[in-house]
Parts: C-alpha cells; sequence; structure tokens
C-alpha cells in the first residue's frame, strides 16, 4: 500500500460509525494488555527491586510518578494534534477525540502533582516546592482546567470544538513560553528527567543513570500507562460520539417537528 | 480606526464607562497588603516589586470581562464585523484602548503606591519600565480571552480561568524586571525576554482573538 | 451589479434552516423576505452580511457592498445621536449625517444622548446607520419594530430614495411598505430532514 492510500484508510476512521465499530473491535485488546502491563511493572517495580541506597523505598513511587507525567504532556500534544485536524479537516471524530482526552490529561497531571508531593515530602522535607518542574505541572493543570471549563460553557458543538482548538494552539505556545519563565524564575531541587535522556537509558551517562533494575519495571509501567490512555481515549471518544449522535436526532426532531 | 479609538475612549470617560475601576482596585489590593503582612518596612520593600505587579495584573484582569461584551450585547461587533474594518484590526484597537484606559494609568498609579510599600529607590525606574512593556502584553492577551468567552452569558470567571495561566510568562518577566532592579541587580535578560513577549503577542495574538470572534460572531 | 444567490443552503447551530435558495437582487430594487417565525429569516441575512458561512451553494455581489440593521442597532447610550453617527461614518468613510438626520427627523434629537431615547427614536437611529455607509445593498431584519405610523412612512420613504439612486434593499418584515419590488417567501425552501448519511458527518 502506498503512503498516500494509507493515509486516506487513515481517514477513514474520520467517519464516526466506523471509528466507534473499529474501537469497539480493538478496545478489549487495549485495556487487557494495559492492565497485564500495569499489574507487571507496578508488583515487579514494587516488590521486586532493591531499594535505592540514598532515597530507600520513596524511590518506588516513580513508577507511577513518571509515567503519569509523561502521559500528562503527551496527552496535551494528542490534543494539539487532533486540533489541529479539526480545524484543517473539519473530521468531528478528532474534535471529540481532543474534549474525550482532556479530562484524561488532567487526571495525569493531578496523579504526577500527588505523587510528586509525596515523593517530595520525605525527599526535600516539604510537600510542595516551588521547583520548575512541580511549576510547571501545576500551570499545565490550570491550562487543562480552562479547557475543560470551556468545552463545558459553549452549548454549540462545533463552536465549542473550533475555540477549544485555537485555546489549545495558543495555549501550547504559552505552555512552552511559561516552561522557559519558570525555568529563569527557580532553578529549582528536581532531579533531571533522567529516563529520558539517551545517555541514562544507554548507560553512557553514569552520574544521572537510573540503573537497569529500575529501568525495566519502569519501561514496563510506561508502556502500560500509554496503553490505558489509549483504551481510555478510544472509549470516552466513543462516549462524546454517542452523546453527539443522541444531539442530533434531538436536533433533527425540532427541525421534523 | 481611528474613530474606533476614540470612540471607545470616549465611552470609557463618560459615566458608567468603568474608567478608574482598575486603578481603584489597583489601590486597594496595595493599601491592603501591609494590613496583611504587617508594617515591617525591610519585609514591604521585599516584597514590594511582586506586589505591585500582581496588583496591576489583577486589575487588568478585572477590567476585561467589559473590553467585549458591551460591544457583543448591543450589536456593535456584529455590525463592526461588516464593516469595511478587518476584525484584526478592531481587535488591534480594542486591546490599544484597554491598555489607554487601565494599563497607562497602572503605570503612572504604580510608582506612587511604590511609596506606600517602601519600594527602595532604584526599584522606582524599573518598576515603571517594566509594567510600561508588560501591561500591552496584558491587554492583548486579555482581548483574546475576551473574544474567546464574548458569547458567554456569565462569561467573567471563565475568562479570568482562561487568561491566568496565558498571563504567567509576562508576570514572571515583568515582575522579575521589577524585583531585580530594586535590589540593582542586571535586569537585562528579563527585560528583554518581557519586551520580547509583548512584541510577539502584539504582532501575532490579534490574529487569533479576530479568529475566535468571527467563530462566536457565526 | 446584482446580488445573486444561487442554490443557498443554510444552517443555524449546526441545523440546516433553509435548502435550494436561489434569487437575484438587481440595483433600483427591494426584495421583501417573507415566512414563519423561525425559518431562518435572520440567519439568511447573517449569511448574506458575511457574518456565517453557508452550507452550500454561492452568493455572489455581495462582499463589501452590504449594509446590515440587525435586532440591535450597536449604539452606545452614553454618546450623542450625532456622536453615534459619526461614529459609524467615519467607519464606513462616509463624511456627511446631516442627510440621514434629516430622513429620519433626528435633527432636534442630534444633541441627546441615545440612552435618553425611546424605543422608536433608537430604532430611527438605527436605520438612519443605514444611510451613512454609503453601501449599495440594504439589509434589514424587522426594521419597523417599535416604530410609529409616521416613523414607517419615514423609513418606506428612505427605502424608496435609496432605491431611486440605484441602491437594493432586501428586507425581513410583514409589514406592507409600498416599495416597487418582489416578495420573497422562504416557507417552501425550509430544509428537509436529511438523509442518514449526510447530516452531521455521519452521526447518525
Amino acid at each position: 500500500m502506498s503512503i498516500a492510500a494509507k493515509a486516506n484508510a487513515l481517514w477513514e476512521y474520520a467517519n464516526p460509525r466506523k471509528f466507534l465499530a473499529t474501537s469497539e473491535r480493538v478496545l478489549p485488546f487495549f485495556w487487557i494488555s494495559s492492565a497485564l502491563f500495569l499489574v507487571v511493572g507496578l508488583v515487579w517495580g514494587f516488590f521486586f527491586t532493591p531499594d535505592d541506597y540514598k532515597q530507600g523505598s520513596t524511590v518506588k513511587i516513580i513508577y507511577l510518578h513518571v509515567p503519569s507525567a509523561l502521559m500528562a504532556i503527551n496527552c496535551w500534544l494528542m490534543m494539539l494534534v487532533t486540533s489541529l485536524v479539526w480545524l484543517v479537516r473539519r473530521h468531528h471524530v478528532s474534535a471529540l477525540a481532543a474534549r474525550a482526552a482532556a479530562p484524561i490529561g488532567i487526571v495525569m497531571t493531578l496523579i504526577a502533582l500527588a505523587t510528586g508531593a509525596i515523593w517530595g515530602q520525605p525527599m526535600w522535607g516539604t510537600w510542595w516546592a516551588w521547583d520548575p518542574r512541580l511549576t510547571s505541572f501545576l500551570i499545565l493543570f490550570l491550562f487543562y482546567l480552562g479547557y475543560i471549563a470551556l468545552w463545558e460553557a459553549i452549548e454549540d458543538p462545533d463552536t465549542a470544538a473550533d475555540l477549544t482548538s485555537v485555546l489549545c494552539i495558543v495555549g501550547s505556545v504559552f505552555a512552552i513560553l511559561s516552561r522557559y519563565a519558570v525555568n529563569f524564575w527557580n532553578q529549582g531541587l528536581h532531579q533531571g528527567a533522567s529516563v529520558m535522556r539517551a545517555g541514562a537509558i544507554t548507560g553512557t551517562d553514569t552520574t544521572e543513570k537510573v540503573s537497569n533494575v529500575f529501568f525495566y519495571p519502569l519501561l514496563t509501567c510506561i508502556i502500560g500507562f500509554v496503553l490505558l490512555f489509549i483504551a481510555l481515549v478510544l472509549y470516552r471518544t466513543g462516549t462524546e460520539i454517542r452523546a453527539r449522535r443522541i444531539k442530533a436526532l434531538l436536533a433533527r426532531e425540532r427541525v421534523n417537528g | 480606526m481611528i474613530a474606533l479609538l476614540l470612540r471607545d475612549l470616549k465611552l470609557a470617560f463618560r459615566a458608567g464607562g468603568g474608567f478608574g475601576l482598575g486603578l481603584a482596585f489597583f489601590l486597594i489590593v496595595t493599601v491592603l497588603v501591609p494590613f496583611s503582612v504587617g508594617p515591617q518596612s525591610s519585609l514591604l520593600a521585599t516584597i514590594a516589586p511582586g506586589v505591585l505587579w500582581l496588583g496591576a495584573l489583577l486589575a487588568c484582569l478585572l477590567s476585561l470581562d467589559r473590553l467585549l461584551a458591551l460591544d457583543w450585547e448591543d450589536g456593535s461587533l456584529d455590525l463592526l464585523a461588516t464593516a469595511p474594518l478587518p476584525l484584526e484590526s478592531v481587535v488591534t484597537i480594542k486591546a490599544l484602548a484597554h491598555w489607554i484606559t487601565t494599563g497607562l494609568p497602572l503605570v503612572l498609579a504604580a510608582p506612587v503606591l511604590g511609596v506606600l510599600l517602601n519600594l527602595p529607590g532604584p526599584g522606582f525606574g524599573w518598576l515603571v519600565v517594566s509594567l510600561l512593556i508588560g501591561t500591552p502584553a496584558l491587554s492583548v492577551i486579555g482581548t483574546f480571552g475576551a473574544a474567546l468567552t464574548v458569547g458567554l452569558k456569565r462569561g467573567g470567571l471563565l475568562l479570568s480561568l482562561l487568561v491566568l495561566p496565558l498571563y504567567v510568562p509576562t508576570l514572571i518577566f515583568g515582575a522579575e524586571v521589577a524585583r531585580r532592579g530594586a535590589t540593582g541587580m542586571e535586569v537585562q535578560t528579563p527585560l528583554l525576554m518581557l519586551a520580547g513577549i509583548t512584541a510577539a503577542t502584539v504582532a501575532l495574538l490579534p490574529f487569533a482573538s479576530a479568529a475566535v470572534l468571527r467563530i462566536n460572531l457565526r | 451589479m446584482i446580488l445573486t444567490v444561487t442554490d443557498l443552503a443554510i444552517a443555524r447551530g449546526g441545523v440546516p434552516v433553509l435548502e435550494g435558495l436561489s434569487f437575484a437582487l438587481p440595483p433600483g430594487k427591494a426584495l421583501i423576505l417573507r415566512g414563519p417565525n423561525g425559518i431562518g429569516k435572520t440567519t439568511l441575512l447573517r449569511t448574506l452580511a458575511g457574518l456565517q458561512q453557508p452550507l452550500s451553494g454561492r452568493i455572489e455581489g455581495a462582499e463589501d457592498r452590504i449594509a446590515y440593521a440587525a435586532h440591535s442597532d450597536g449604539l452606545k447610550p452614553t454618546l450623542t445621536v450625532t456622536e453615534n453617527l459619526i461614529f459609524w461614518a467615519s467607519v464606513f468613510g462616509t463624511r456627511d449625517i446631516q442627510p440621514a438626520l434629516e430622513a429620519f427627523a433626528l435633527n432636534e434629537l442630534a444633541d441627546r444622548h441615545a440612552g435618553n431615547l425611546s424605543a422608536g427614536q433608537k430604532r430611527r437611529l438605527g436605520l438612519a446607520r443605514m444611510l451613512v455607509t454609503g453601501r449599495p445593498i440594504w439589509m434589514l431584519d424587522e426594521p419597523t419594530v417599535s416604530l410609529d405610523k409616521t416613523a414607517v412612512a419615514m423609513f418606506a420613504d428612505a427605502v424608496r430614495a435609496h432605491l431611486g439612486q440605484g441602491g437594493s434593499a432586501l428586507i425581513a418584515t410583514h409589514i406592507d411598505l409600498g416599495l416597487d419590488g418582489e416578495v420573497l417567501d422562504v416557507g417552501p425552501n425550509k430544509a428537509r430532514p436529511k438523509a442518514l448519511d449526510d447530516l452531521d458527518g455521519g452521526f447518525l
């Protein structure tokens, strides 16, 4: 299949019915595999890895903290992409996927913030510090909150989709700007994002390296979170599509009546 | 374009136009701060730049929901959208009018309130400079928020929620300039960042505001 | 230049309201828009004025030639009658507001604040705004609401004078204004419910 044909095949899922049919077929796979990865990853992480020589057992919260933080950011990126698709191609499913993803994103942000606080308490001696990373997540939380509130506030679905899409794009620019501003404003206590650095994974960066003992269960958890996120987005998008179908039916009744 | 600016200024200065509302709020916030944190002049001197910036920002925020809502309610926005003036110019003029009636008075009042908060001597100049450069960004970003929420009946709180995170970079760099200025540190980096944010928002955000307004007018 | 509308379909809040609408409005003519409440007359006028996009169909000869009068007149209560008119005149790049004041007998009210006018007087001021736009096509949405008999006659005269100068007007009204023009009943153009496949992007 050529790339163009593949791309065309992808756009077929813009049809709500096709999307529903396909997502219902693949959803069980995502539910089961995410549960599998999460159970394995968390059990492995919590019970079968040694305590860190410096941080003790508190380090194990990493198995929730890092994946949720990653998903909090990736969820916003997904919303940015689907918002752009909506603005350019006017596919309703795309806008509804963005709408469906936002509450998942805000929960991920909250988990990242809460686990961060729980981790920070024994490490830094305080539940909350205005550390650049924590602060950035707090700002991200505000962005999610505003985005969701705007969706809820507007009655007409197309207007809501348009306005939230623009907000998502403008918000993304300001979110990046805030990240730089916050970095400049406070140099911070937070350790480097060691998982994400190539050197940490390949082992060349020995000072910040997350040792393999921790890394593999963590990777399992991250995969589990990604699968869970996909499952939740597909499921919630399906719900949004059904809600829209009800609205469309009611609207048609009004026009006929 | 001049006509629209003059009309907006005239409306603001006439009875019920809301001119001075932001200024009054600014005054209230800064006067109340010493009552809540205590009168020690060293403490006040430390927090003065931040408090003044925060007060100015909140005063700006307070006046945003009138920015487009009145023109929306009486149908002026519909008529302006069918006029030869591009909507991008309309929102830019609206932001400019907001800055002249709200931002500029705040800039001018800030040094006076600085005296109340025991702002250190070298801080006055930088406070005024940072507010002068930063408040236009607040007006332009606020106009975007007002355009997003213009069709909503009770959009005031939502407007604040949407605009708040967008204000963060401006607040950080603006207050940083004032703070560093007050303690005699170099201010070049945050000042450049602040100027950059203002320049970029003034240049680009009106397009987003106009797009959003078009969507709301449909 | 003739305003031509071909096979137009429009929607309000995502729901199609009118379809298959075609008409032409030549200079010097008026077209009276009729149809039951809620059929989509306001939506049609807003679409022609460029405030919203049609679902399908073509609109030609409308760009930058339409002066639109909605239900609300965009008047500022704290500005005087003259100030309100001068503002709209300068937005549309014209100067002379005297003819507009005279056509709607607003001279005596010229220095009153718009907020102190009665509903009918406000409406007259809103309609006087059409004269200062200098645009050839007037689109009026229920223009005679709250006007008394004399004021309606004043309005009809103003439209007639406008038509006499080669302008045209599209008026949604149920009052007989005695104008030279046709009546367009949009009732038959009510949008039919869609086949299952094409309404709302296949949500049904």
